[in-house]
């Protein structure tokens, strides 16, 4: 009986979680004030939310790619496969799921706590209270910006991680001697379908609403202090990361199934 | 003018505000005064429509504010200035960026023009020469200052400021104080002031409501709250020997 009330609260729980978060797109999405000023925003963020990633991004995808290659010859260590299939797989890996889900998902851990720590700290501080008292629409002057800079510039991140990956990969088989170069580049030029590009970028553009969506909904309706702001900011990676993960298997049967 | 009928405010089960009646006059400093969480913030909030309440209405000028579409709230609220307990000034813009702000969103003037109001607007508060400084790097009063600049930009007809003297020393509640009196007379906007420092009501109040536990349990002038026999705005008003001093000059009891 206990079992079932807790059930029945936590679906409530949730669909009002869901219910909110639709009401607060169609917040954002609503008139724009100043165009111009939006668009400005927009430009800030893509610096301070893509431009400023681009380190972490390199870093993880060129140490990734390197740490496939090597994983990947010990697993097939065998006279029977061909080597070229080691930077087959390298690329395989990396076009489909590491650039576009792992650097999604690690940019939900910079960008998205950033996004909800910001959105709360305005919310704490009453400054999102000033804009609504100006008249200004604050959800979408806050977060549609975000919402399109993350979306225009994430698929830019991927694709230099996806180039860096694969180059890092090349470079650690060569440097520790277990994949020929010329071997290499024979697997990730054999049967290479510019759809998985394709699919990749989709994904990424997404998981960059994703993030930037639940993030921004966790740190507008921050309440309380700088205790909840970090709460938000702890929930805007949790959130984000499962819907990034339930929305990859998802979008993988649509797309590639 | 700022009218409220009958406002009740529940948040779950707690009843903050029970059916609240009271009529805002322009060109005076309107003060609502308690205890703290007596509801008076809340009352503020409902007012600018940042809370909708559960029973009651706003009236500005006669036109009830939830009654209206969202064209019109928008309109009334571009004519509200409001100073926050916290000055709630944008951590990444400049003094300059934060005054221009409701100019640059609602304005159609050109930037320069835009620029020299802002420079109008905090020459008004006595702050120059800080125009590239950040909020962080401001003392307090100053941005208080900063804020009431703001409120004061787009010419509101309304002016609402919380707890303005927060925080301050008494010599800077005194200027905070006399601002507020002054941009009141010049600008003939309708004030309303959420207080409970009793420097501030004794040196600005002119049209007092007290709140007591979310009920209008008085409402008069400065010189009324000597000769209340209300108990409670009593032991509001005169729980400190300053204001019992005070009480005993003035009525001799």
């Amino acid at each position: 009986m206990a079992e079932g009330l807790f059930l029945a609260a936590a679906r409530m729980t949730i669909l009002y979680h869901i219910g909110r978060y639709f009401e607060l797109l169609g917040l954002v999405f609503g008139r724009p004030e100043r165009l111009g000023l939006y668009w400005k925003r927009t430009v800030e963020e893509m610096d301070l939310l893509g431009v400023k990633s681009l380190g972490i991004v390199a870093l993880l995808s060129a140490f990734m790619g390197a740490v496939i290659t090597i994983q990947t010859k010990t697993n097939i260590d065998s006279p029977l496969i061909q080597a070229w299939v080691v930077g087959f797989a390298t690329r395989q890996s990396t076009i489909l799921e590491f650039s576009p889900t792992i650097i999604s998902l690690i940019l939900a851990g910079k960008v998205g706590s950033n996004i909800a720590a910001e959105i709360g700290s305005m919310r704490v501080k009453e400054q999102i209270d000033a804009l609504d008292i100006m008249g200004v629409n604050s959800a979408g002057y806050l977060i549609l910006p975000k919402i399109v800079a993350t979306m225009a510039i994430n698929p830019f991140l991927v694709m230099i991680s996806m180039f860096l990956s694969i180059f890092g990969g090349w470079l650690a088989g060569m440097e520790s001697g277990i994949v020929a170069s010329a071997d290499f580049i024979q697997g990730i030029q054999m049967g290479f379908k510019p759809y998985h590009v394709v699919y990749a970028l989709i994904k990424t553009v997404v998981f960059a609403f994703i993030i930037t969506t639940v993030s921004a909904y966790h740190g507008y309706y921050t309440r309380g202090g700088t205790r909840e702001v970090g709460i938000s900011s702890t929930r805007a990676v949790v959130y984000s990361n499962v819907v990034i993960l339930v929305t990859n298997l998802v979008l993988t049967q649509l797309l590639l199934i | 003018m700022i009218e409220v009928r009958g406002l009740s405010k529940r948040f779950g089960k707690v009843q903050v505000l029970q059916g609240i009646d009271a009529v805002f006059v322009p060109g005076k400093v309107n003060q609502v005064i308690g205890k703290s969480g007596s509801g008076k913030s809340v009352l503020a909030k409902c007012i600018v429509g940042l809370h909708r309440p559960e029973e009651g209405e706003v009236l500005y000028e006669g036109r009830s504010f939830h009654a209206m579409d969202k064209d019109e709230k928008r309109e009334i609220r571009q004519q509200i200035g409001m100073l926050f307990q916290g000055s709630a000034l944008f951590d990444s813009q400049t003094v300059l960026e934060n005054v221009m702000f409701p100019l640059k969103m609602f304005g159609t003037m050109p930037r320069s023009e835009m620029e020299d109001r802002a420079h109008v607007c905090l020459k008004r508060v006595n702050i120059v020469d800080k125009d590239g400084l950040y909020p962080a790097e401001l003392s307090g009063g100053m941005q208080k200052r900063v804020g009431i600049a703001r409120a004061i930009a787009m010419n509101p007809k309304y002016l609402f400021c919380d707890e303005p003297n927060s925080g301050l020393d008494p010599q800077t509640s005194i200027v905070i104080d006399d601002l507020i009196k002054e941009i009141t007379d010049e600008f003939n906007t309708t004030t309303l002031v959420i207080t409970h420092d009793m420097n501030s009501v004794m040196e600005t109040g002119e049209n007092i409501l007290f709140i007591h536990q979310g009920r209008k349990w008085w409402q008069g002038g400065r010189e009324d709250l000597f000769h209340s026999d209300n108990a409670e705005l009593n032991a509001f008003i005169f729980a400190g020997d300053l204001m019992r001093t005070v009480k005993k000059a003035k009525t001799g009891s």
